[in-house]
């Protein structure tokens, strides 16, 4: 996995509640069996015109913002379904860190399985971090996952929380599956155990 | 000190506190399809791992199959075949049990797993779909992942987890004439929102919750996610033991008695503390309907589409002027005034014999509105068998139905089935998103028994009037 430790760049403002994964990446493009190729698809249905051409006031097709790599967005961010589809498509698309006041569960564990740090904040934050978003080409912040700090563009500082466990893994790009095979050991010991206590879960 | 049935299915299913908060947790069993998984096969390929047990796994193919009546010979669009193909290549390289789209038994995952008695108390459960939450109904904690858990499970049958917050939904009382499951589900996410269960298992409790059958329970915790809860619970008693008992894959003889004296244990200690608690009198929920493009968005079937100008917050005005455009809808209107085009029975939320029973018992003798294209969906080969043996096919059919394959279908049209651009529809499924049922297609969310009066008049209907 991609390591995330200091991202400086641009931050776009999507100030809308609830954006779902369907909304993120919509049904038609979730059959693929790659994890690549969805940032083309990413935010579709509010990013094109029927045709296929791109809407103007959609942010992300806004020439300042482009090649943002930070979105700031309402609150319940990723609502619906499980797909990693959603994270896979922001990533494709540039996305390395979504900051908003909420997420849902699902899609927030996602995230960090792909190398993107959701960041949650409280409202008022959020609504300054808005503004900073929408200064266009200014709109630089700087997110720093060693020292849990924000920067915006006049230089003022927020800190944020962020499981530490996932911190981990995050600065080092570390594949957890390896890490949990490391305690194969532990994982047999409480089989066995409960091979014992609940013997008809077990087929062999 | 007293537990909660979640805190005893978290403790029991530990495989190691780590130092920094988190839980190395046992997965028990792990139910896949063909859209989630196979970058987790790819992933296990090319790293050279094997599969943790191949016997905690079982696969069917539901999201993108056809169903229509020639599905053995349908040409399915080409990516959609390659999903199908790969989930059963997969299954054939790793050697799990694989259910194929012609085998009786093929359907939607989440009726599947229970249905074959891989569902149990006590259990954890995954699958890369979020509606896993359905499984919850049997006191076994189950949810949604991503498909990079997905491979993890396949490579560990470990996951590693943050404990959630136990909250309580407490539904008292007798539901009245015409109120189901689903009316109680959209009733709480009214009332709590989407986002109001982020973060908690939801364990719902009280004299209605007891009172329902397991296809009741499955559709109340399958729409916990839509509360924004990974996991919905109802504590196991002998309505669940009644189910389990004599599926396929359920323990036999002694080794059931073995597990009942097991799942007894589970439930929630006399006193033991939720972090949140809900209380829902049965007797206030109507039979409910949403109106936008947010399962929160919903009301009872007596009320009007509500107006932006009454939202004093500035975003959810937006938000909501947005949901009503989408759904071409005038603030105002009565809900019960409000015309459709097609009607959905189906999904992994209302796709079970009970709810074509319920549908049947609206429809038979009677004929679907001239202008209404109406589906019937089962959730599986067996419930479309079971529904066959009773007649009720016969009976939709008759009434002017489409009796169809089993799938997910139009709930998420991820295959052939989807609404047209404008065409509103009256859904038995999960979420009224945008798009979700077919590119600007307009979902209403609503039981069985509401969807069916609604085929019958042609408009949004309370079912109690009928």
């Amino acid at each position: 996995m991609d390591k995330f430790i200091r991202l400086r760049a641009i931050a776009a403002p999507l100030p809308m509640a609830n954006i779902d994964t369907d909304m993120i990446i919509s049904q038609n493009h979730l059959k693929t069996i790659k994890r690549t190729g969805l940032g083309v698809h990413a935010f579709a249905n509010i990013r094109y015109h029927d045709d296929g051409s791109e809407r103007e006031d959609f942010v992300l097709n806004k020439p300042a913002y482009r090649k943002a790599e930070i979105l700031v967005t309402g609150e319940n961010f990723g609502c619906g379904s499980s797909r990693e589809h959603a994270p896979w498509a922001l990533k494709d698309f540039g996305i390395k860190c979504v900051i908003a006041p909420s997420f849902a569960d699902i899609f927030y564990g996602n995230c960090f399985k792909n190398g993107i740090l959701p960041i949650k904040l409280p409202q008022d934050v959020i609504d300054l971090l808005m503004d900073d978003a929408s200064r266009g080409a200014n709109a630089i912040i700087t997110v720093d996952l060693e020292l849990q700090e924000i920067t915006g563009p006049d230089g003022g500082i927020v800190s944020f929380e962020v499981d530490p466990y996932r911190r981990q893994c995050l600065l080092n790009g570390l594949d957890d599956i390896g890490l949990t095979l490391q305690k194969k050991d532990l994982i047999a010991t409480y089989e066995a155990k409960k091979r014992l206590s609940q013997p008809w879960l077990f087929k062999d | 000190m007293p537990k909660t049935l979640y805190d005893k299915l978290w403790q029991s299913h530990i495989v190691e506190q780590q130092d920094d908060g988190n839980c190395l947790i046992y997965i028990d069993r792990q139910i896949i399809h063909e859209v989630t998984s196979p970058q987790a096969f790819e992933g296990l390929r090319v790293a050279g791992r094997p599969l943790a047990d191949k016997h905690a796994m079982l696969a069917v193919p539901d999201h993108n199959v056809p169903t229509g009546a020639d599905r053995a010979t349908a040409v399915n669009a080409e990516d959609s075949q390659i999903q199908l193909d790969t989930l059963a290549s997969n299954c054939q390289e790793f050697d799990v049990e694989y259910i194929p789209m012609l085998d009786a038994r093929q359907g939607i995952v989440h009726i599947v797993g229970p249905e074959q008695g891989f569902t149990q108390p006590g259990m954890t459960i995954v699958c890369g779909d979020s509606h896993t939450s359905t499984h919850g109904a049997f006191g076994a904690l189950a949810f949604g992942i991503g498909t990079s858990e997905v491979e993890h499970v396949m490579a560990t049958q470990t996951l590693v987890l943050s404990r959630l917050k136990n909250m309580r939904v407490d539904v008292d009382g007798d539901l009245g004439i015409g109120v189901t499951a689903k009316d109680i589900a959209l009733a709480i996410i009214g009332k709590i929102g989407t986002a109001g269960g982020t973060g908690h298992v939801i364990e719902f409790t009280g004299s209605a919750i007891r009172g329902l059958s397991m296809e009741g329970r499955m559709t109340l915790c399958n729409m916990s996610i839509e509360a924004g809860a990974r996991c919905g619970l109802v504590a196991p008693d002998q309505v669940t033991f009644d189910y389990v008992m004599g599926r396929p894959k359920s323990p036999k003889g002694a080794a059931f008695e073995q597990a009942v004296a097991y799942w007894k244990t589970l439930p929630t200690d006399e006193g033991a503390v939720y972090d949140k608690e809900i209380f829902l009198n049965a007797e206030d929920i109507a039979p409910q309907i949403t109106w936008g493009t947010s399962p929160e968005h919903v009301l009872p079937i007596t009320g009007i589409v509500p107006s932006p100008d009454d939202e004093p917050d500035a975003d959810r005005k937006i938000a909501m002027q947005r949901a009503l455009d989408y759904m071409g809808l005038i603030p105002g209107t009565k809900l019960q005034d409000v015309t459709i085009d097609r009607v959905f029975i189906g999904s992994c939320t209302n796709g079970r014999i009970e709810d074509i029973r319920a549908v049947a018992e609206v429809v038979k003798g009677k004929k679907v509105s001239s202008n209404i294209s109406a589906w019937a969906v089962p959730g599986s080969g067996l419930v479309k068998l079971q529904a066959e043996d009773e007649g009720l096919d016969q009976i939709l059919i008759e009434a002017g139905f489409e009796w169809r394959e089993p799938g997910c279908s139009m709930c998420l049209a991820m295959n052939a089935d989807k609404l047209g651009p404008r065409e509103r529809c009256a859904s038995t499924s999960n979420r009224n998103f945008e798009g979700r049922q077919g590119p600007k297609g307009r979902t209403h969310l609503m039981s069985p028994a509401m969807a069916a009066a609604a085929a019958l008049t042609g408009h949004l209907t309370d079912i109690r009037e009928l």
